[in-house]
């Protein structure tokens, strides 16, 4: 037992010695929590919208003032033909070009109907439909604001609540798949580094030769790993709270047990991936490839599982980040307990059984 | 002048031999080449379709307290649209948000009690949403079609409450029609291929180069290479080359899928993008190379390239449009060399950009890619410590 | 003696406040072999990196194969063979193709390399074995095949740090041949070893002794002077007193 924990404090000397992957370890949660939480947002905070206004009356112009007061809209010029416009989104100056037809005004009063045209840049789908909603919602309040008083029937009003997240903030979203990822990264990315280092330098049969049984081997490689993974847990769950003022609005004691299973599930991987590879450099692009980009990318993380197609949602299934993301968000935002989410962690837990089983087996066949 | 060509030539012949080595390596090592060669292209597949923020159906939970044959032609109006699909109904305040909590619906459709009374006498009612805004983005969109469906509705109660129609004037209509250039179908993979390409060659190019040279230093052959006479500009082009020339083929498969797998358009010309990826190319293996030169072991080199790869790859405007950014973090990204390739990818595929357009971002992208190829050959010291 | 291969005058190498190699002053000459002992970190590989052009000394002067190891290392690097304790060639390359390598690297042509590569295959006995792996081969006869690519280009003076570290007596007996058929050939021979029974093959052999050379003659004299039965026994009285070595 003595000989282990000197083992163990060997191998948190080797981490935490190396200056520079220390510092990234540590900083890397804290800079990215920050980045996610002021840079990174998928909300659209300005569009950059140009007028082609073939009528210039008192309507038109209106409108136009409405949509450059609402904050969202930037001017960005006046055109003077549609032949223009594609010049205006090859350079990205221009995002969004509104028309307004000759005689708008006049044919409003007249005919009821005038004709507008939004033009947007649609190589960004996502941004082309958030910003012709946002256009059709300010002429609809611009609309409703006319008519105000002389309404008598208005039909029927929807009352939206966002709930558990009422200012639509990115950040909510995106801390759970922080911790994801950093977990993914610390726990399973460099564990099976560690471990293959120690095979292609000769380390490993010096230490299979000594009397440390295998088993202990591998626990001392990965206990270090475990503890710096929580204390990024830790770190990012207070960061999020004190700077954004993310709530944990269910246990913390359950939220930092669920974590400490993942992190479980994250270690075996990376032992797993040790045990198939000889090579760090396999080692890392199959924990690189293989984990960390399905975690970003197939876990929910940022896209929405139920955006994909359905294959890929079958896919998304064996992702251990998937099932964790649904885990800490139910808890952090929904204040949701074991009881509702027992189905996430019992796949969690059999996840992490699955890798250690299958490592085991792989270590012994190498063995003989 | 007849001395410094053959010389030349001479210099050359060191690189070539550099090279062949390079390549051998590369190519007997079974554990990597299926990482090379095939697994980036698994990863655009993949990655391509995944990443959508479509939101194709929403799952909701119906509470209809009123229970009147108005509302239920409300409920109509949702489902028949295929945007919504009924999860589960009740009659209790806290099943509905249980329902959200649990993860079963995306949303709550409220209808209160005296909804039709409401309507029939006054002409106005309301109903409740509540939407799991967890993602911010998808629960704009919920509210967004929520607000169309009810928008349609309220178009068509003339007709379905003919004793209100005599009461209502005829009210001005704005008409609107919206056209999304370049991709009118609003398809998302034609966006998100070429980015996620970038990506890919990016990171296969600086984890490739960044692993390098340490992994020398690692297994000892550096010291054998720094006693020769070799020259720095010879084992920085001999180290740069081989990955150069695998960055460049792995552009060109993916380039390939695009078009035929995904049809992505391409509007611009090949002959620009292979300019730009070229120097881009040069930008990520320089930089792979210096982390390269100034760590110790391949796992310290792989932290640190990842760790810029996180950073660039976020703030590449790939996933989230850099519009949304804050001023400061917009101009942080005129830094990345991810943003600029992306950027132009995407403009020269999709919008046909010329060179004449693209001119900024690739000037960029020259300036970083001298600087870091000089910091590389500088950083590289043909001693041992 | 003829010319003076490696000449050195206070040849000092500082890490911070510690002094790695202190003063040290030696001449090694044409065609000689030379052995450089000394107990692990008595400062051998500092002074031996000094000497190949893969250290700036911090003062002191030094001359190699005639090039000042201050301005001239790539001229030095030119006139010298190398080959390190730790295995240097590439484990995934062929015989052949590291052949063709550090031929290359060295400047040869294509017609020159082809040629010093058959007949040196041949005279290692590794013509079948020319295009395996080298990590399949066995450590003694990579070890060889290091030498022999070491000398490909023809160096005046050859650096072996530890060259036989891990085979039986019998390989390093072969290798030592070797040695001796190049230093006759007039290649000068600086050789590092921790093997006290090599140290007696050396023309003359100098001890290092926590930076400094404790002692420098041939074989021969050392016994006398020490009244020592053999190498090892020199060894042991000079290192005894030392500070550093391992704990």
């Amino acid at each position: 037992m003595k000989r282990f924990i000197a083992f163990v404090r060997k191998e948190f000397y080797h981490i935490v010695r190396d200056r520079r992957t220390a510092a990234i370890l540590f900083g890397m949660p804290i800079l990215q929590l920050l980045l996610f939480g002021y840079a990174i947002r998928n909300e659209i905070s300005e569009v950059r919208t140009g007028i082609l206004d073939y009528s210039h009356d008192v309507v038109t112009e209106a409108l136009s003032d409405k949509l450059f007061s609402s904050g969202t809209f930037r001017y960005a010029g006046s055109l003077a033909s549609e032949k223009e416009i594609p010049a205006a989104f090859a350079s990205g100056k221009m995002n969004e070009v509104v028309v307004f037809e000759p005689g708008f005004a006049g044919r409003l009063q007249k005919d009821g109907v005038a004709h507008m045209q939004i033009v947007t840049d649609g190589s960004d789908p996502n941004v082309s439909r958030t910003v012709t909603g946002y256009t059709e919602s300010v002429v609809r309040d611009y609309l409703s604001e006319q008519r105000d008083g002389s309404v008598q029937f208005a039909g029927v009003e929807v009352v939206p609540v966002m709930m558990f997240n009422p200012s639509l903030k990115s950040v909510y979203l995106f801390v759970p798949g922080l911790m994801a990822m950093l977990l993914m990264l610390v726990s399973a990315l460099m564990t099976s580094i560690s471990i293959t280092r120690e095979k292609e330098s000769g380390t490993m049969e010096l230490l299979l030769v000594s009397s440390l049984r295998p088993a202990q081997i591998i626990v001392g490689k990965v206990v270090p790993y475990l503890l710096l993974s929580f204390i990024n847990v830790v770190t990012v769950v207070a960061l999020a709270f004190f700077v954004f003022g993310v709530p944990c609005r269910g246990s913390v004691a359950l939220l930092f047990a669920e974590s400490l299973l993942f992190i479980m599930t994250a270690l075996s991987l990376g032992i797993l991936i040790s045990t198939i590879t000889d090579s760090q450099q396999v080692a890392m692009m199959i924990s690189l490839a293989g984990l960390l980009l399905p975690t970003v990318l197939l876990s929910g993380f940022i896209f929405p599982i139920s955006s994909m197609p359905v294959p890929l949602q079958v896919i998304s299934n064996i992702i251990p980040a998937r099932w964790y993301l649904v885990i800490v968000r139910a808890v952090m935002l929904k204040g949701a307990g074991i009881a509702e989410l027992w189905r996430e962690t019992l796949v969690l837990l059999a996840m992490t059984l699955f890798f250690m089983a299958a490592s085991v087996r792989k270590f012994s066949e190498r063995l003989q | 002048m007849k001395r410094r060509f053959t010389s030349m030539r001479a210099s050359l012949a060191v690189v070539g031999h550099l090279l062949r080595k390079e390549f051998l390596q590369i190519f007997r090592n079974r554990g990597m080449l299926p990482i090379i060669f095939i697994m980036p292209f698994i990863q655009l597949v993949i990655l391509s379709n995944a990443a959508t923020f479509d939101v194709p159906q929403v799952r909701f939970h119906l509470q209809d307290f009123d229970r009147s044959a108005l509302s239920d032609r409300l409920v109509k109006r949702f489902t028949s649209t295929g945007y919504f699909k009924m999860t589960g109904e009740s009659f209790r305040q806290k099943s509905g948000i249980d329902a959200l909590v649990a993860g079963k619906s995306e949303m709550v459709l409220v209808i209160p009690e005296d909804f039709e009374q409401e309507m029939m006498t006054g002409g106005h009612a309301r109903i409740q949403l509540l939407i799991d805004a967890e993602d911010g983005f998808t629960a704009g969109v919920i509210r967004g079609y929520a607000n169309e469906i009810v928008a349609s509705f309220n178009r068509d109660l003339p007709e379905l409450l003919p004793q209100l129609a005599g009461t209502q004037s005829v009210l001005p209509v704005i008409d609107i029609r919206s056209r999304g250039w370049y991709n009118p179908e609003l398809i998302y993979t034609d966006y998100m291929v070429p980015g996620v390409l970038v990506v890919l060659v990016t990171l296969i190019g600086l984890f490739l180069s960044g692993m390098n040279v340490v992994r020398e230093k690692e297994i000892g052959t550096i010291d054998q290479i720094n006693v020769t006479p070799i020259r720095r500009w010879q084992f920085i082009t001999g180290k740069l080359v081989p990955f150069w020339i695998i960055g460049l083929s792995e552009l060109t498969v993916g380039l390939v899928i695009a078009r035929l797998g995904f049809h992505v358009p391409m509007l611009g010309s090949y002959g620009v993008i292979y300019l730009v990826a070229a120097i881009y190319l040069l930008v990520v293996l320089g930089m792979g190379l210096l982390i390269s030169t100034v760590t110790e072991s391949q796992q310290q080199a792989m932290f640190i390239a990842w760790f810029f790869m996180v950073i660039f790859t976020l703030l590449s405007g790939l996933f989230t449009p850099i519009e949304s950014m804050p001023h400061w973090a917009q101009n942080l990204t005129l830094f990345n060399p991810v943003r600029h390739f992306v950027d132009i990818m995407r403009r020269v595929m999709l919008k046909g950009a010329g060179i004449g357009d693209i001119t900024t971002p690739l000037f960029m992208l020259a300036v970083q890619a001298i600087i870091l190829l000089s910091f590389a050959v500088n950083r590289y010291r043909k001693v041992s410590v | 003696m003829g010319e003076q291969v490696i000449q050195t005058e206070k040849l000092t190498k500082r890490f911070g406040n510690f002094t790695a190699v202190d003063e040290i002053s030696f001449s090694v000459s044409a065609g000689e072999i030379f052995g450089f002992l000394g107990a692990n970190g008595a400062g051998k590989t500092t002074a031996m990196k000094m000497l190949t052009g893969l250290l700036a000394p911090t003062s002191g002067s030094a001359t190699v194969a005639g090039f000042d190891v201050y301005r001239q290392t790539e001229s030095i690097k030119r006139g010298i063979g190398y080959m390190s304790q730790r295995f240097s060639l590439y484990d995934d390359l062929t015989p052949r193709e590291n052949i063709r390598f550090f031929g290359g690297i060295y400047g040869l042509g294509k017609r020159e390399i082809a040629e010093k590569g058959e007949r040196l295959l041949d005279s290692l006995d590794l013509t079948e074995a020319a295009d395996t792996r080298l990590a399949a081969l066995p450590l003694g006869w990579k070890q060889k095949l290091a030498f022999s690519v070491a000398l490909l280009h023809e160096p005046k003076l050859v650096f072996l740090d530890e060259p036989t570290g891990g085979v039986d007596p019998l390989t390093r007996r072969r290798f030592w041949d070797m040695i001796y058929q190049t230093a006759a050939s007039g290649v000068t021979v600086f050789v590092t070893t921790h093997y006290m029974d090599e140290a007696e093959y050396c023309d003359r052999v100098s001890i290092m002794v926590d930076g400094r050379i404790a002692a420098l003659d041939t074989p021969e004299a050392l016994k006398r002077n020490f009244d020592a039965a053999d190498m090892n026994d020199v060894f042991i009285r000079l290192a005894r007193p030392a500070k550093r070595g391992e704990a």
